[in-house]
């Protein structure tokens, strides 16, 4: 049973097709150039008392002014540069934790991101923090009645996250906020999935806390951001030296920070760019490969979702496979499969929303960038039915045979 | 990404002898959509009883494909007898190698082997050869230690540890991934060890015992709801302290990743609706 994948397909974009952008994004030309005299010339400690200190901090300066106008925040002062999203998220949480000793309650979703979920479980089992885990529908939303329902006088921070990096669905993170504020909670979101997609404006917003990541915004890896609302109450992780004004000691990453600074500076324009054509380009993969392959549904409210993502399950084979004949067609995707994580679990996201066994061994995701080309996609539309149906040669299962035996 | 061999990746690209025998003297079929791999072995022998065709069809990763792939080459030509001797491992060394978190996809091939050439002996109404049925399983990978190995030492010296198995075997000794099988392994004997009438699992389990009932909603509610979506279902058997004894049936029943996948979740679900410090110990059939 020979196959070749390429028999019949438009002509193979030569650098391959990379529609992985929620796992991490290219890094900008126009980053890369920004950041590379921080790494040459200018390499020198912002703390330092010598012109080569002053010219970084000059740039750290710079890239906080930057980072703080994408977020609409009111002082560049209430941004702290972190090693990245999980740094962000961890200083959130526990940081608000120590601020607030008296408090012993967490409230979180089921579909968090594993620096929050892990974190919150550790907290859990290992600190005797109580922790509400909100259930999702079958769409991945909210019923914010559960919350309503969590929120006790001891919940210390209620940690959220403003768009799914598996489905990209999205959540009311006002409608939210307001909740959490009449409770007094802090109200942390991690927006790493969302900055640069979605328009965030922390001058009229009920967010606290904020995270952001470098990699999945144009930048490099090794770089984020937490946004700290002016007056909230927050203890370093990391203790040491004085930088970024006490709340994070450790020389700064200076060239990556310039890098996000300068990333942030795009992002701006960018948002239109994922509103308008990457949008158009993701819904046009979308129904190529839903009117082109049987059996196949999208994961998430469809209504409610990142511009650049789509996760789509194909019932009765395994997603595993699906991703290697992808990648063997220069296409690289994710995928919610156990076999892919070595875990032998499917996505903790996709059995929170109840997607069955079925389903979510075979979903993929594909998720898109400001660089994505009509080209790439329809080539990825034409290549999606070949590998579905090669697979589904292969499985005993099918529509009218599910299980074995009986 | 997966470092797998160039072998691997040619029998996923390139399986060989797809499909179903129509006229098989023997079929196996284990695992289930619900575990994540499942595999249907087919074979026909010629008039010398040698193995004339073998078949397979697979739903699973590339290396389960690989490997269904290369057992059906392996199988061609063979006697039962020989078939019969063909071990996961040397499924693995045909293919180069497996990743070690991919070993199971190895073990699925040799437990859909055994389930048909019982389905042959059956078949023919003839006695399925205990050796069929005994074949070892390595379970300690690092160590090469077969089931029957710790199985004998635990029933042997009562060991109700995984540190006292490797301390009598070596099992468990190198990477540890096959903590949870040993673990496993130790709870079958002490059940069998143990095994109580069925009127004292009514004893211990009390209407108004509060945890029984919070695990008896969960197991309803959340987790046989699920299972049965994927033609799966679960039976509790036991509470003793704090581990909770289920049985797995339908789907679940026949699917060698069963211990891994659904134990995992179900204790996952227990932990988090019931209470942190709970066990799930799976009681095969």
């Amino acid at each position: 049973m020979t196959f070749n994948l390429q028999d019949g397909l438009p002509p193979r974009p030569p650098d391959g097709v990379y529609l992985d952008n929620n796992a991490t994004t290219r890094v900008a030309p126009e980053v890369v150039e920004a950041m590379l005299p921080y790494l040459t010339g200018n390499y020198g400690n912002p703390s330092s008392m010598h012109a080569f200190g002053a010219a970084a901090g000059r740039a750290v300066d710079r890239a906080r002014v930057q980072t703080a106008a994408l977020l609409g925040a009111a002082l560049p002062a209430e941004i702290v540069f972190t090693a990245g999203g999980s740094e962000s998220d961890n200083l959130a949480i526990v940081g608000t934790l120590r601020a607030h000793p008296e408090k012993r309650h967490l409230v979180t979703t089921a579909v968090e991101h594993p620096a929050v979920l892990g974190l919150c479980r550790e907290l859990e089992s290992r600190q005797g923090y109580a922790v509400d885990y909100l259930p999702v529908d079958g769409r991945g939303g909210l019923n914010l009645d559960d919350l309503r329902r969590a929120l006790r006088p001891d919940t210390a921070v209620v940690s959220v996250m403003a768009a799914n990096n598996e489905t990209g669905v999205v959540f009311p993170i006002e409608e939210i906020g307001r909740i959490v504020k009449e409770h007094g909670a802090v109200f942390h979101v991690d927006a790493v999935q969302a900055v640069g997609k979605l328009p965030l404006d922390m001058s009229v917003s009920t967010v606290d806390l904020l995270s952001l990541s470098g990699h999945k915004l144009y930048a490099c890896k090794g770089v984020g951001a937490l946004y700290v609302r002016r007056g909230t109450k927050l203890r370093p992780l990391i203790a040491g030296g004085h930088q970024e004004r006490g709340r994070r000691a450790g020389t700064e990453n200076v060239s990556g920070i310039v890098a996000l600074g300068r990333a942030c500076e795009l992002a701006a324009a960018g948002r239109e760019v994922e509103a308008g054509s990457v949008r158009r380009l993701r819904d046009r993969l979308e129904r190529a490969v839903l009117s082109a392959v049987p059996d196949c549904r999208v994961n998430g409210d469809p209504d409610r979702r990142l511009p650049n993502t789509t996760n789509i399950s194909f019932d009765y084979i395994e997603g595993e496979g699906i991703l290697l004949l992808l990648d063997r067609a220069g296409i690289a995707a994710s995928s919610g499969s156990a076999c892919t994580s070595g875990s032998l679990e499917p996505s903790h996201v996709l059995k929170a929303m109840g997607v069955p066994f079925i389903a979510s061994h075979g979903s993929i995701r594909f998720s898109l960038s400001r660089y994505t080309t009509e080209e790439e996609i329809d080539y990825t539309a034409a290549a999606m039915p070949r590998i579905v149906e090669r697979l589904r040669a292969i499985t005993p299962f099918g529509k009218e045979r599910m299980t074995f035996g009986g | 990404m997966w470092d797998y061999s160039e072998k691997v990746l040619d029998h996923f690209m390139n399986p060989r002898n797809v499909g179903a025998l129509d006229d098989a003297d023997g079929v196996g079929e284990v695992g289930s959509m619900a575990c994540g791999d499942a595999l249907r072995l087919s074979f026909k022998l010629d008039p010398d009883g040698r193995i004339a065709d073998a078949r397979f069809q697979t739903f699973g990763c590339g290396s389960a494909i690989a490997s269904s792939s290369m057992l059906t080459e392996m199988l061609k030509g063979l006697t039962l007898e020989q078939a019969a001797r063909i071990s996961n491992e040397d499924i693995a060394r045909e293919l180069d190698g497996l990743p070690r978190e991919k070993m199971h996809c190895s073990v699925m091939g040799r437990e859909a082997l055994e389930a048909a050439m019982i389905d042959y002996y059956r078949r023919q109404g003839r006695e399925v050869p205990c050796g069929l049925l005994n074949q070892d399983v390595e379970i300690c990978h690092c160590f090469q230690v077969s089931r029957d190995t710790i199985v004998k030492t635990v029933r042997q010296y009562r060991l109700r540890e995984i540190e006292d198995v490797t301390h009598y075997t070596k099992a468990g000794g190198g990477c540890t991934s096959c903590h949870h099988d040993i673990r496993h392994l130790i709870d079958e004997v002490w059940q069998e060890l143990e095994a109580a009438p069925a009127g004292l699992v009514q004893v211990e389990l009390p209407a108004a015992d509060e945890l029984t009932r919070q695990i008896r909603e969960v197991l309803e509610n959340d987790i046989a709801r699920a299972l049965r979506t994927d033609g799966g279902d679960i039976e509790l058997v036991a509470i003793r302290g704090r581990r909770v004894h289920v049985k797995l049936t339908g789907a679940c029943a026949s699917c060698p990743s069963s211990g891994a996948t659904i134990k995992g979740w179900v204790e996952q679900q227990l932990r988090e609706h019931v209470s942190p410090d709970l066990e799930v110990v799976e009681v095969k059939s």
